[in-house]
Order: structure tokens, then sequence, then C-alpha cells
């Protein structure tokens, strides 16, 4: 099981008994992860209480497009698909490490190795955890929680790379992508007919341009704390390297380097990396999470646009109809279905995007409270390290 | 100056072109005076076993250098003491040391033998500090002018305090000086700070920004550490070019400094490495001290380019961080005005803040690692170059030697011939030159073996010397104590602030 405190993004979900999901453990090989996913329920709709699946991300993928594209859930807010698992950035330092290998100490590039292996880690509980908050999002939601795929996504103990490969889906969902920047034009034009949706539209597209600067300077700020992170480490391995100098003329030096070393290896290694990390989930992937999100609502209300698209144009074609007196009936008919789809996601939208808000809210507010949290606790922590340091410095 | 210029103070005075000053802390002081008090020795006693800084018996030169360590910390530590804080401003507090009268070396090794540990009562300090640098003139031809301070109780000075304006050029001037003359003799001839085209240009062209701030404040430490090097060691201060350097009101212009350009600097101890490391082949077994002692410093120094490499990626990367975190408390303050849940918005507007006032500290430290690390390591770097400059030296009296026994050689070959040709009138012209390279051979000879015991001496002061304590030894918890004493708990403060912030969002 995964330390609670990584799951630090979304709030309020698995504590529905019904339906319990969790990924408790996973694989990684090269670079594709496999991900064990753990179902525990009570519901009937599910062959048995408790069972276990292998998945793919490609999997979590396929879940959530067929979401995407049914019709009936074109009102909600549906999860936004977790991002691909990202080793980029290790292997890019592994091979950096590779290059150096010639230029470093042995010590140096244990040390390096060392830390290469951590952010390996570190990148790998991220992506779990990341695909675990998208299950536990669907399983909390009253409509998404009962979609047929859903079920079989947790439950199917074969491999889905048979449906994923329907040739058919995929087709659909670049089609449904292309559309979808066409929409995205549409909807600015679209006169909006109602107050909570005008005001919805100007406040998401607003803040989605923000939390996104927001998220790419969160990044680069994490990013900088690691450089240290790593400068540290190699000044460290280098002071070693130093002190362990034959020379005995120097050994007043080496003595104190040797604890300066130390110094810099117990405190601001552990301390300094620490922060990155703990800065890193707090903060970055909270509002990572929240920019996808809010593209995931955006997304609704492109929807819904369209289907006003949809009804303005149908009331068009009625009107046309009614002038030519040909196929009125059906010209009504039209323009009653696309009434009623559009009243079906105005209504359900302005649920979503209130309780998405409310939602919104109390994430922000439980990772805002634990970095500040963490933020002291490493701080003291830091302080007392170096107390350590300090009386060891000064002891000699 | 109407105050007593303590170290301390002299900072304050300084320009502010990074962080704060920190008040002294006490803790540091506390720890190092009780670790002096333990290892104070009566220092009237002059009896073999008295091994003071600077001066060695012959037996010293045999024995580990370290034993002379713990008696040479009482003084050095004691200076410390009153004068050492972790400031961002100046981070020479450290290195200062009272200059002491000694002896001058002697000729010859033998004459080790019956030297006297006489150290005479070091009563007599010499502190000097180098202020308020300041801009003349405009344009290309702009300089920047330094106070130099010197306080003292040394009757060659003509008064007990004084201050004099200096620019670049003079204290370079001031090296060139002293390098021609006791360089070759085998001192260890303190190296000033290098050229530096782009810096100054800026500087000269008046940007007014942090960086040139920066290096303007680099320099003025670097000026003053060298200075304190200088006046520090016994034999140059006895040189009359120091004392008009400290004391002259006006100098005249130092013009051939194009040697001493950063790049030319380099040139010149490569070129001195290079001579060595052919020539200590060709020296006999005797000198293996010397080798040995070579390829220490060389290690040395390859090591410690290395760590001045890394501390430089640091400061850079503390300066990124610096500057991603303005812009993230920017992008915070912005995602907080977009956000329409009242107490989520002012919340977010406070990270922003916080942040903002991290990144300030971030700038500070950045500051600190650059003077308290950065900048004596370059400076350890400079002066391991010096050494293994006194060790070219050595080697430049031995080849001379060598070549005047060549000479010698030729001569009396040219008598023999003359000889046996019988040209009687150049005959006598060929004795005579054998006898001119006769005393040139013993000239030189006892010359390289000066020229041997003054490295040697040097090297031994060098090891022992403040310098490599301070860094070593100070610097670390020094900057230690920085972060213990000012950054952690801002950070802390600035945390717990938000925090009911952050708890008030509903």
């Amino acid at each position: 099981m995964l330390p609670e405190k990584l799951r630090s993004v979304s709030v309020d979900l698995n504590n529905d008994a019904s339906l319990l999901i969790d990924i408790p453990d996973a694989l990684c090989e090269r670079d594709k992860v496999k991900f064990t996913v753990h179902t525990k329920t009570t519901l009937s709709s599910f062959q048995k209480p408790e069972f276990s699946v292998p998945r793919q991300h490609e999997d979590f993928i396929w879940l959530h497009d067929t979401l995407v594209e049914t019709e009936d859930y074109a009102g909600l807010i549906i999860p936004p698909a977790p991002p691909k698992p990202d080793f980029e950035s290790p292997r890019e330092k592994m091979h950096k490490l590779g290059e150096g290998e010639a230029t470093m100490t042995k010590e140096e590039y244990t040390k390096m190795k060392q830390e290469l292996e951590a952010e390996y880690l570190a990148v790998f509980k991220k992506t779990v955890q990341v695909h675990e908050v998208f299950l536990q999002r669907l399983s909390s939601h009253p409509v998404l929680s009962k979609d047929r795929n859903f079920q079989i996504f947790l439950e199917y103990d074969q491999d889905l790379s048979v449906r994923r490969k329907n040739a058919k889906e995929m087709f659909g969902g670049f089609f449904k992508n292309m559309v979808k920047s066409a929409d995205e034009v549409l909807i600015a034009g679209v006169k909006e007919v109602d107050d909570f949706f005008e005001q919805e539209k100007t406040f998401l597209l607003d803040y989605f341009s923000k939390i996104k600067e927001a998220t790419a300077k969160a990044e680069k700020m994490t990013r900088s704390h690691k450089n240290i992170a790593d400068d540290y480490i190699r000044l460290s391995a280098t002071l070693n390297s130093l002190s362990a100098e034959e020379s005995t003329n120097y050994y007043i030096i080496k003595f104190c380097l040797k604890l300066f070393q130390n110094f810099l290896r117990v405190c601001l290694k552990k301390v300094e990396g620490r922060v990155a990390s703990d800065e890193e989930l707090k903060l970055t992937e909270l509002l990572r999470y929240y920019m996808r999100d809010i593209q995931a609502a955006k997304d609704l209300l492109y929807r819904r646009a369209r289907a006003l698209a949809d009804y303005e144009n149908s009331n068009k074609a009625l009107d046309k109809a009614r002038l030519k007196g040909k196929d009125v009936s059906q010209a009504e008919e039209h323009q009653k279905r696309c009434l009623q789809k559009f009243d079906t996601l105005s209504e359900s939208g302005k649920k979503e995007l209130t309780n998405f808000k409310a939602r919104r809210v109390v994430a922000f507010r439980k990772n805002l409270v634990e970095m500040a949290e963490l933020e002291v606790k490493h701080a003291k922590n830091n302080m007392t390290l170096l107390q350590g340091c300090i009386e060891l410095l000064s002891g000699n | 100056m109407s105050k007593k210029t303590t170290e301390n103070e002299g900072k304050s005075g300084t320009a502010k072109a990074a962080g704060p000053t920190f008040s002294k802390p006490t803790e540091p002081a506390d720890i190092f005076t009780e670790e002096a008090a333990a290892t104070t020795v009566p220092r009237t006693s002059n009896t073999v076993n008295s091994k003071a800084n600077g001066v060695h018996s012959e037996e010293d030169l045999f024995t580990e250098a370290t034993v002379e360590l713990s008696l040479d910390s009482p003084r050095s530590s004691r200076k410390n003491e009153e004068t050492s804080k972790p400031s961002a401003s100046s981070s020479s507090s450290s290195l200062s040391a009272p200059a002491r009268q000694a002896k001058p070396p002697p000729a010859a090794l033998e004459e080790l033998e019956d030297e006297e540990e006489a150290e005479l009562e070091d009563k007599f300090d010499v502190l000097v500090s180098v202020k308020d640098p300041e801009k003349v003139g405009d344009g290309m031809n702009a300089y920047m002018a330094y106070k130099v301070s010197t306080e003292t109780t040394l009757p060659m000075f003509r008064n007990k305090l004084f201050t004099v304006r200096r620019r670049f050029s003079d204290f370079l001037g001031l090296y060139e000086k002293l390098s021609e003359k006791h360089g070759p003799n085998g001192l260890i001839v303190p190296p000033p700070p290098e050229k530096s085209i782009l810096g100054m240009t800026k500087v000269k062209v008046g940007k007014e920004d942090s960086s040139s701030a920066d290096f303007v404040e680099r320099r003025r430490g670097a000026l003053e550490r060298y200075l304190q090097r200088v006046v520090n060691h016994p034999l140059l201060l006895q040189d009359p070019d120091v004392r008009e350097f400290l004391e002259k009101d006006e100098l005249p212009r130092a013009v051939s400094t194009q040697t001493l350009s950063g790049a030319g600097f380099l040139k010149m101890i490569n070129k001195a490495t290079d001579a060595v490391s052919k020539m200590t082949i060709k020296m006999n077994e005797s000198d293996a001290w010397f080798e040995e002692k070579l390829q220490e410093v060389e290690s040395a120094d390859q090591h410690f380019r290395k760590l001045h490499a890394l501390v430089e990626s640091l400061v850079v990367h503390r300066k990124e961080l610096s500057l991603n975190t303005a812009n993230f408390a920017k992008s915070a303050a912005m995602l907080g005005s977009a956000e329409d849940n009242t107490a989520l918005s002012r919340a977010l507007s406070q990270l922003a803040e916080v942040e903002d006032k991290i990144e300030q500290l971030h700038q500070d430290q950045a500051a600190y690692d650059t003077f308290s690390f950065a900048e004596l390591i370059a400076d350890y770097i400079r002066l391991l170059g010096a050494v293994r400059g006194s060790f070219d030296h050595r080697i430049k009296a031995w080849q001379r030697w060598q070549d005047a026994q060549a000479m010698l050689q030729k001569k009396r070959e040219t008598e023999a011939k003359l000889l046996w040709a019988n040209k009687p009138d150049k005959l006598q012209q060929a004795k005579d030159e054998i006898v001119e390279w006769e005393a040139r051979v013993t000239q030189f000879e006892r010359d390289f073996e000066r020229v041997s015991a003054t490295v040697r001496k040097e090297v031994l002061r060098f090891e022992v010397r403040c310098e490599t304590l301070k860094i070593f030894k100070y610097q670390p918890a020094q900057y230690v104590f920085s972060i213990f004493v000012y950054f952690s708990p801002q950070l802390i403060k600035y945390w717990e602030a938000f925090l009911p912030e952050a708890k008030a969002i509903a």
C-alpha cells in the first residue's frame, strides 16, 4: 500500500465502502508500467467481492476515451486521463551520468546513481498515484461508477488490448479531437442564454490560462530545487575524495572537510531533496491535476455549447421546413430532441460544475495546508540536524 | 575613522552589494573561544618545544607540520573570535591575523641549526581593510577607487591609523614589485585577484545592476584578503614598497600590469608547472620532499578547481531558483485574482507573498554561497598557484647553478686546450674566467640552497597558516551557522504565518 501522503491531490475519494479501488503495487519494465488494480466491492453487479487485475497505461486511456465518447455522459465532467508515465527526466540524467562517468570519482558516481534511482522511484510513485486517483474519481461518481466499460476495466481478467485495438474507436477518438478544436472557436462565438454558464465560461477560460502558467512556473521552481540538491551531492562527493587524500600534511583539511562533507550529506542533501519532492507533490501536482480537470470542465462546456448550436440549427431547420411545408414533423422531432439534449446537458452540467468548484476548493485547502506544514517541519528538521553538525564541527 | 577599526565595523560600512550583514552570532565565538583557551600554550618559552608559526628551527622542518597547528590556533582563533561573523558582504573578517616581526630567513640550511626560536612577542598588529569602493570618472576611463585603511601599533609606520585611496592597478603594481623582488628568493608572494575585462566594463559603462555590484563586492573582498596576507608575512611587511602602498598619499600609476590579467596569470602558472615537471626528473633524491610536496599541491589544485566549479554551479542554480520562485509568486498572485472563492483567493495571494519573501532568502543565500565559499576557494586556488610559482623559482635557481657548472666545465676545457696549443696570452684570460666561474658556481649553489630552504619554510608556513585553517575550519562552520541562525528560522516564520491563511479556506 502506498503511503497516505502520496494521495495528495484529490479528496473525498475512496471512502464509499460499496466500491473501493486502489493500486497496491506496480511493476516497472523498462518504460512500461504494469499496474495492479485492486477492487473491493459490496455491489452485486460484480462477480466477486474482491479481485485484482493487471492493467497498462493504454487501458486507462481506452477507458477514458470510451467514457468521453459516450453520449449519455456528455453532461458530465469526465475525470482527466492520467498522463503517460514520463521517465524522460531520469532517463536523460542516466544518460548524462553514463557520459560523465569517466570524470567522476567512484564515490561520486555511486551517489549520483543512488539519486537517479530515487528519482526513478519518485516518478514511478507519482504515476501510480495519478492512475489511482483517476479510477477513484470514477468510482466515487454516482453515474460513472455504474458504467459498463468501467466494470469491464476493473473485472475483466484477460488482456484488454484486443478491445483497445478496435480501429473504429481509435479513429473515432482522433476525429473527436479534431472536431473539438473547431468547437473552441465555435464556443467563443455562441451566444450564451444562461447567466450561470456565461459566468462559468468566462471564469474557466481565464482560470485555465492562469493555472497553466502557474503550473509551468511551479515546475521550473521545483526543477531548480532539484538542481541544487544535485549540486550538494556532487559537492559532498568531491569533498569526500578531497578528504581521502593521502597527504598527511593536509590532515587538518582532511578532517574539517570530512566534517563538512558529512554535514552536506546529512543535512542539506536530505532536506533539500525532500523539500523538492514534497513541494512537487503538493503544489506542482495539485496545479497540474486541476489544470487537467479544468480542461475536462471546459470540455463539458464545449459539448453543451455544441448542443446549443445544434439546437439553434434545428430551430433554423424547423423554420425552413415550415416555410417549405415539407418534413415539418421530422424537423419538429429533431428540434425537440436537440432541446432535450441541451436541457439535460445544462442541468447535469450545472450540478457538475458546482460540485467541481467545491471539490477544487477543498483540494487546494488540503494541499496548501499540508505543504505549509511540511515546509515548517523540514525547516525545523534542518535546524536540528544543523545543530548536530555545529556541535560536531566546533567540538573538534 | 574616529572609532576603533575592527573588522566588524569596517565591514558594515561597505556597499551592500549582496545580502544582509549578519550580527555576530554568539555561538561560534563562544565555541571557538573555548577551544582556543584549551589549546593556549605559554608563548614565552623558547625551547625546542615552542614551535610558533613563521619561524622554524631545523628540527621543525623535519617534523610533522601538524604539531604547529595546536599552537597556531590560539593566536588565529583569538583573532577570529574578535572578528568572525558570517558576513555576506565580506568573509575576510575571519582571515585577519596579527603580523609579527620575524628574523629574515637564514642564508643556508646550516645556519638554521643555530637559529634561536626567539619569537618576538606578538604585540604588534597590522590590520588592513579595503572598503568604500567609489567610481571615479566616467565612461571607459572610469575606475573604482578603494579606501585602504591601516590600523597598527608598529613603530615603523608614521601613524597608528591612516587611510589612503588606491585603485585596482595599484594593487597589481604592488604585487609585481613584490614578486620581482622576493619571488626569486623562494617566497610565496600572495597573489592578487585577476583582472576582469567583462566585470569592469559593466561597471564602467554604468550598469547599475546586482551583477556589477556583486562584482565590485567580490573584488573588494579579494583585495582586502590579499592585502591582509601581504602584511601577515613577516618579510613582506618589511618591504618599503608595502609601507609605501599603505601610507603614501599618491602612488605613481602602475602601468605594466598586463601580465597579470587572469589569462596571463594562469599562463604564467602553467608555464611554471611545465618547467617544474620537466626538471624534477633531473633533480636528485634529496629533493624528494619537494617532489612530493609539489604533487600534493598539484593534486590539491585539481580538486579545488573542481570544488570551485561545483560551488559556482550551486550559486548559479540558487540564483535560478530565486528567479523561478519570483516568477511563480507572480503567477500564483494572478491565479489568486482569477479565483472566485474569496478565501482561496486570499490564500493564493498570501502564497505568492510567501514565495516572494522566500525568493529574497534564496538571493541572500546565493550571495552567501558566493562570498563565503566560492571566493575563498578561488583565493586558495590562486595561493596554490603562488606555491607552484615558488617551486618554479627554486628550479630556476637550480638551473642557474647547473648552467654555471656547465660553463665552468667549458672554461676548464678551454684552458686545457690552450695549454696544449701553447698560447700563453690567451691562457691568462682563460684562468681568470675559470676563477670567475668558480665563484659563480659557489654563489649559485649557495643561492639554490638558500632558495630551497626558503621554499621549504614558506610551504610549511603556508600549510599551517591561517588561510588553510580559516578556509577549511571556520568557513564551513560559518556557513552552517548562517543557515542555522538566519535562513531556516526565517523559512519557518514565513510558512507558519501562511498556515492559518491556508486553513481558513472554506
